[in-house]
């Protein structure tokens, strides 16, 4: 099991002094933010890509390579690389090089973005958005995966006889989740290939993402990857903690109540109550994550939002300290506790290579 | 008709007031659909939605994205149902904008064939317009089969003699609550039958997922080869 941190890259204004970060301010605290994962135990990082304001993540790639490569053991990832409106050409490429250089801590997140300017301006068009991402997808693995690839579609030039360089790491590519909020045509697709799937179940009631990620998991064992408790689920969560309750809810409320995506609805104890959202003390945080695996079993990845609603650094470091000393071993051990051995860990480069070595000499 | 199992009709009101006269119409309108149907032996279940009890958590859908549970029953109840009566009162040469943000959180097709009698209230009878020309088209985006005859009960339609030359409101109401009970009933046919929705070709249902289908991917690939 694997546990990490994603952030969107948002610059929002702290609503307790109205003061935003500058663009670069908000960038170097993202990297800072990712090494601290590291520091403090965490297994994984990912980035959002956006192509407007107010985020500044356009350029995932340069963002994890520097993180590459001050870092050890952090697994680098995207939360998500949008499949519709970037080249697979150039993904297959960009990737397969940060994968070079962070010796194999890779992998990606696929999602079709949420905002619609992006598709005309990166000449596409919005209703094309799932052909898009099955098309663009079916390209990407065929590069990483055929030294040399004769390809036409619909919405790409045609390639004759086009290498992709450089080959991934090891002649095994990054692990690919697809990500998804409410389309069940992504978890179709992330069952057909076998790749991951990593359900954002930030804001829907618990019982639509039971249906998508059940569907995922039957489909991924009609595929014959596996039994659909092997299937490769990631979830999303957000936390604020602090030792005491009461003090989490009074810090947070004025960011809760402001927060572009939080706000101006529902009270934090309304959105807490049904949401995956924890605003307490370490043991709800650890009590809520639990239950995730009541609602969706056993699974692979959990991802915590930290640094939303404009939270300053030092905060958001100081919830980094809390999350790693009293959340995470409490969390390691109370899902390794009654775990199948049959259900596969977290996707690493090194497991997967010695998968395929196993594969290559069982077939010869 | 012989089936025993109740027909259900979800009865939605935008009434804001309480008593609301919206609501007092969309009674009366229940009333008149489920009794004829109830003496042929044809047994509806009404169930009245109040949008003014939900209007918080209406807000709070647009806003988040999701429904309180309350409002999630509710979307479900009008959705589920066999027939709607759907009463709003005219705000602003209109209908309400706690009506409208009501079903501006349906999915577009999930009134797709269901049968809609439309009403709605306001201080005059030069409001009724607002059936026809607010209220049809919005049923007509989300593909319900709407009643040809619609209900505007003006403040002075609830007494007096009314027009001699228009009909008068009961009149207006029993016409209505006729057409909704004739599709009803056609409809309560279909169910006895046990007939299940119709799904498309192909479409692959994960057992432990029951509201969700999805089209096998070698389709979806197949159907992006270049032509």
């Amino acid at each position: 099991m694997q546990f990490g941190i994603f952030t969107v890259g948002d610059v929002t204004p702290d609503p307790t002094t109205g003061r935003a970060p500058t663009e670069h301010e908000r960038i170097k605290a993202m990297v800072t933010l990712a090494q601290k994962a590291e520091e403090v135990g965490l297994d994984v990082f990912a980035t959002g890509e956006h192509h407007n304001p107010p985020f500044v993540p356009s350029s995932p790639t340069t963002m994890l390579g520097w993180i590459a490569a001050r870092t050890e053991r952090l697994i680098l990832s995207t939360s998500t690389t949008l499949i519709t409106t970037n080249d697979p050409v150039k993904i297959a490429e960009d990737y397969a090089m940060l994968q070079h250089l962070a010796d194999g801590r890779v992998d990606l997140m696929m999602g079709r973005g949420n905002t619609g300017p992006v598709y005309p301006w990166f000449g596409q068009d919005i209703r094309q958005g799932i052909p898009l991402a099955i098309e663009n997808y079916a390209l990407l693995h065929e590069l990483w995966r055929e030294d040399v690839v004769d390809w036409q579609g619909r919405f790409r030039t045609p390639l004759q006889g086009f290498t992709s360089t450089p080959r991934p790491l090891d002649g095994v590519p990054p692990f690919v989740w697809h990500g998804s909020i409410r389309s069940p045509e992504i978890a179709e697709q992330a069952a057909y290939y076998g790749d991951g799937f990593f359900a954002n179940h930030i804001f829907w009631p618990k019982e639509h993402f039971q249906q998508l990620i059940g569907l995922y998991r039957e489909r991924y064992a009609h595929y014959g990857h596996g039994t659909p408790e092997q299937a490769v689920v990631g979830l999303g969560g957000q936390l604020f903690v602090r030792p005491n309750s009461q003090d989490a809810v009074r810090e947070f409320r004025p960011y809760f109540d402001n927060a572009p995506v939080y706000g101006h609805g529902p009270s934090l104890e309304e959105f807490t109550e049904r949401t995956p959202l924890t605003v307490g003390s370490p043991q709800e945080a650890i009590e809520k994550t639990l239950t995730f695996r009541e609602s969706f079993g056993d699974y692979q990845r959990q991802l915590f939002l930290m640094d939303h609603a404009g939270l300053p650094l030092k905060t958001v470091l100081e919830q980094l300290d809390i999350l790693g000393e009293e959340i995470l071993p409490v969390l390691r051990r109370e899902f390794a506790a009654g775990r199948p051995a049959d259900v596969p860990e977290g996707p690493t480069h090194a497991a997967r290579v010695a998968a395929q070595r196993r594969r290559t000499a069982a077939s010869t | 008709m012989t089936s025993s199992t109740p027909r259900t009709l979800a009865v939605v009101t935008a009434g804001l007031s309480q008593p609301s006269s919206t609501r007092l119409l969309a009674d009366r309108l229940a009333e008149a659909t489920r009794r004829p149907l109830a003496d042929a032996g044809a047994p509806v279940e009404t169930r009245v939605v109040e949008l003014r009890d939900l209007a918080t958590d209406i807000a709070g859908n647009l806003v988040t994205g999701f429904p309180a549970p309350a409002l999630r029953e509710a979307i479900g109840t009008v959705e589920r149902a066999d027939g709607v009566i759907a009463v709003t009162p005219v705000f602003a040469a209109s209908y309400s904008g706690l009506f409208k943000s009501f079903f501006d959180l349906f999915e577009p097709t999930a009134l797709a064939g269901t049968p809609v009698l439309l009403a709605a209230t306001g201080g005059t009878a030069r409001h009724s317009l607002v059936l026809d020309h607010a209220m049809r088209p919005l049923f007509a985006y989300l593909r319900a089969t709407v009643v040809p005859t619609a209900v505007f009960a003006a403040a002075e339609d609830w007494g007096g003699d009314g027009d001699p030359l228009t009909d008068t409101l009961p009149t207006r109401i029993t016409r209505a609550a006729g057409e909704l009970a004739a599709l009803l009933s056609a409809r309560a046919g279909e169910g006895a039958e046990g007939d299940a929705p119709e799904r498309p070709s192909g479409a692959a249902t994960g057992e432990g997922s029951p509201g969700l289908e999805v089209t096998p991917f070698a389709e979806q690939l197949a159907a992006l080869r270049p032509r």
